[in-house]
């Protein structure tokens, strides 16, 4: 059964719609993360399922409980801000506890709560300091502790790690997932950062426009674009395009530019294609491959990048330039001639025209 | 090891520039602070040093009989008890009106800045509207309209009239400090089950300490220096110090006793002077923040 259920729902912000008529089921116990660059609704959407901010058409079902017009404290929901949004004249005990306060519940059974979120993220020792007083790490993890007492059914993240540096971000995601994990909760994340939607996720929605553009798990998301956008905002380094037009011959199709070539025996097409279509052709950096025999052949090294463990080779051949991410220990000269090995399982293939996966 | 020093000459720091400068402030400076220097003398001196005219001088014979008289014996009119009772009705109408117009500007700027209230930003420009209309046109309309109540001429009408007058700017102070905070601490709030007092009283108003407090030096000084509303709505028995003051000094009979209005003046003056010297940086933030009213 879906935990969180979201039918339809439009919503307007400052008289401008947000989405229109958007669905989505989240199932229970699920982490969804709601990928996107900025301004495609993604934080909207998310508020919207707080109920700080109403629809304008549509249900929203949190636990079986039509919620829609519900407000946001009855929704058995927790919510982690970007800028943390502690109360800065409260200590962290004060912060933590302020719900449980406004839900008149017992003393004892506040310290209890307190004190079992604050031990889960090693927050005991500032409970009694004020946030002013608080690393950025430390105040997103008071944050989270605050969601945590609230022993809510579903938790909502607002781009929680977007303030933090490098290092904290990856140690706080860590603790995120590890959480997840203990408290089983259903978690609906909200983030710009690709990293983090694929390393937390279980499924991720990826949105833009307004529209969800495609919805399913990292795996999927990572390798089977549903169109060119998930494709180049997914990964890192973006994934190389190549555009050119398809051919029909009797031993089948094969994808053309003028310059370069590929027979496309085996490649799972899901839409019907036609003779001489144009399409763009997107890989993976780290699935070409330098190759004595190349598939596709005099292409010049223009520029490397070493990344620590691998090195991107970035390569042009003709109007193509392509980055190719292989292994550190075989340097390459900038100038050398190199071909390139391209599998066929690794390719997509998406229509010019709609951009969408054929 | 020899350090390495700066090359050239070092720039001089007493230029002419600078002493011009200087010059120009410390003669703006002496120009409005003549007047004080003439008030803070003459209350000082006895009446026949004031007949020499000499406006400037020292007192020879300084005394601190004309302040007593300003605060105690000094006539207004029939009676003859000084300016004190003036102060006292003017602290009296002071704070309530000073706290009461501070909160109705908090909730006000809260409940605009925070909660979705439908035509807002018209209430809002209506609000902001009365704080351009000159007051002189509400009076006759505001005293019909107390006395058809049956509260005019009394403490109530005065400190009504005061809120009412004090609520656009106090308004318009609180929205825009709630509007430099961040929503998500309300959403916060709002998640954590708090309803719009308890957002209030226990989020918000801990975080509004400076403004809350350019807001009382704001009314402080505005309150204590009205006098037309004083006069027009508080009534014989309440009338504030400022109206007291004029009553002194237009109603001696025979000689003028120079050195008692001054010192009374002085009285009056003495709460928003104490006001400005202790608030320093506050008020000026309240200075600017009162320029949106022009």
């Amino acid at each position: 059964m879906a935990d969180v259920s979201i039918r339809g729902v439009s919503v307007a912000f400052q008289a401008v719609t947000v989405f229109d008529q958007l669905d989505l089921e989240i199932e229970r116990g699920e982490f969804l993360v709601l990928l996107g660059p900025s301004g495609c609704g993604k934080s909207t959407l998310l508020n919207a399922i707080a109920g700080l901010l109403d629809v304008e058409t549509g249900q929203i079902w949190i636990g079986g409980r039509n919620v829609t017009w519900e407000e946001p404290k009855d929704r058995r929901i927790a919510m982690v801000f970007q800028s943390y949004a502690l109360y800065p004249r409260m200590t962290v005990r004060k912060n933590m506890s302020f719900g449980l306060r406004m839900a008149k519940t017992p003393k004892d059974e506040i310290d209890r709560r307190v004190n079992k979120a604050a031990s889960m993220l090693q927050i005991d020792h500032l409970l009694d300091r004020r946030p002013d007083q608080l690393s950025g790490g430390q105040r997103q993890r008071v944050a989270i502790g605050r969601a945590m007492v609230r022993d809510a059914d579903v938790f909502l993240f607002d781009e929680p790690l977007s303030n933090l540096d490098a290092q904290l971000r990856n140690e706080l995601r860590v603790e995120i997932k590890r959480l997840h994990q203990q408290l089983g909760s259903t978690m609906i994340y909200v983030t710009h950062d690709q990293i983090e939607a694929l390393t937390l996720a279980d499924r991720i929605a990826v949105m833009k426009d307004l529209k969800i553009q495609q919805l399913a798990t990292p795996h999927e998301i990572y390798h089977h674009p549903a169109n060119r956008f998930v494709a180049s905002f997914v990964g890192s380094p973006r994934m190389n395009f190549i555009d050119g037009w398809l051919e029909a011959s009797n031993a089948g199709w094969s994808f053309t530019n003028g310059t370069h070539q590929l027979r496309l025996d085996g490649y799972p097409f899901e839409e019907r294609p036609q003779p001489n279509q144009e399409v763009t052709l997107g890989i993976r950096p780290e699935h070409l491959q330098p190759a004595p025999q190349g598939v596709w052949t005099d292409f010049v090294v223009e520029m490397t990048e070493p990344m620590g463990a691998d090195m991107l080779i970035w390569c042009r051949s003709g109007p193509d330039l392509l980055s190719v991410r292989t292994s550190s220990d075989h340097p390459v000269e900038v100038g050398a001639r190199i071909a390139l090995q391209l599998p066929v399982d690794r390719i997509s293939l998406f229509a010019k025209a709609s951009g969408n996966r054929i | 090891m020899t350090s390495v020093q700066p090359a050239g000459k070092r720039p001089r720091h007493v230029t002419i520039g600078r002493i011009g400068v200087y010059a120009f402030l410390l003669s703006a400076a002496a120009f409005f602070l003549l007047p004080l220097w003439i008030m803070v003398v003459t209350s000082l001196k006895p009446m026949t040093e004031v007949w020499e005219g000499n406006i400037l001088a020292l007192p020879r014979d300084p005394t601190m009989q004309p302040w007593l008289t300003a605060w105690a014996e000094a006539c207004t009119g029939l009676d003859c008890n000084g300016i004190k009772v003036g102060f006292w009705n003017s602290v009296r109408i002071l704070i309530p009106s000073v706290i009461l117009s501070i909160l109705a500007g908090a909730v006000n700027g809260y409940a605009l800045s925070f909660w979705k209230v439908k035509g807002a930003n018209v209430l809002f420009g209506i609000l902001l509207a009365g704080a351009f209309i000159p007051y002189q046109v509400f009076l006759y309309p505001l005293v019909r309209v107390f006395s058809q109540a049956g509260i005019y001429n009394s403490m109530l009408c005065i400190v009504l009239v005061h809120v009412v007058f004090g609520m656009p700017i106090m308004t318009l102070l609180f929205r825009n400090y709630y509007a430099g905070l961040p929503v998500e601490l309300f959403n916060a709030a709002r998640i954590d089950g708090g309803g719009f007092w308890t957002i209030f009283t226990n989020v918000l108003l801990p975080m509004s300490t400076p403004i809350i407090i350019v807001a009382a030096i704001l009314q402080v000084t505005g309150i204590w220096n009205d006098f037309i509303f004083g006069l027009t709505f508080a009534g014989r028995e309440n009338l504030p110090m400022t109206v007291q003051l004029n009553n002194i000094v237009n109603s001696t009979q025979g000689e003028r006793a120079y050195n008692v209005d001054m010192a009374a003046t002085i009285l009056t003056a003495l709460v928003p002077l104490v006001v400005y010297f202790v608030s320093g940086r506050w008020f000026v933030r309240g200075i600017a923040a009162g320029a949106v009213k022009g």
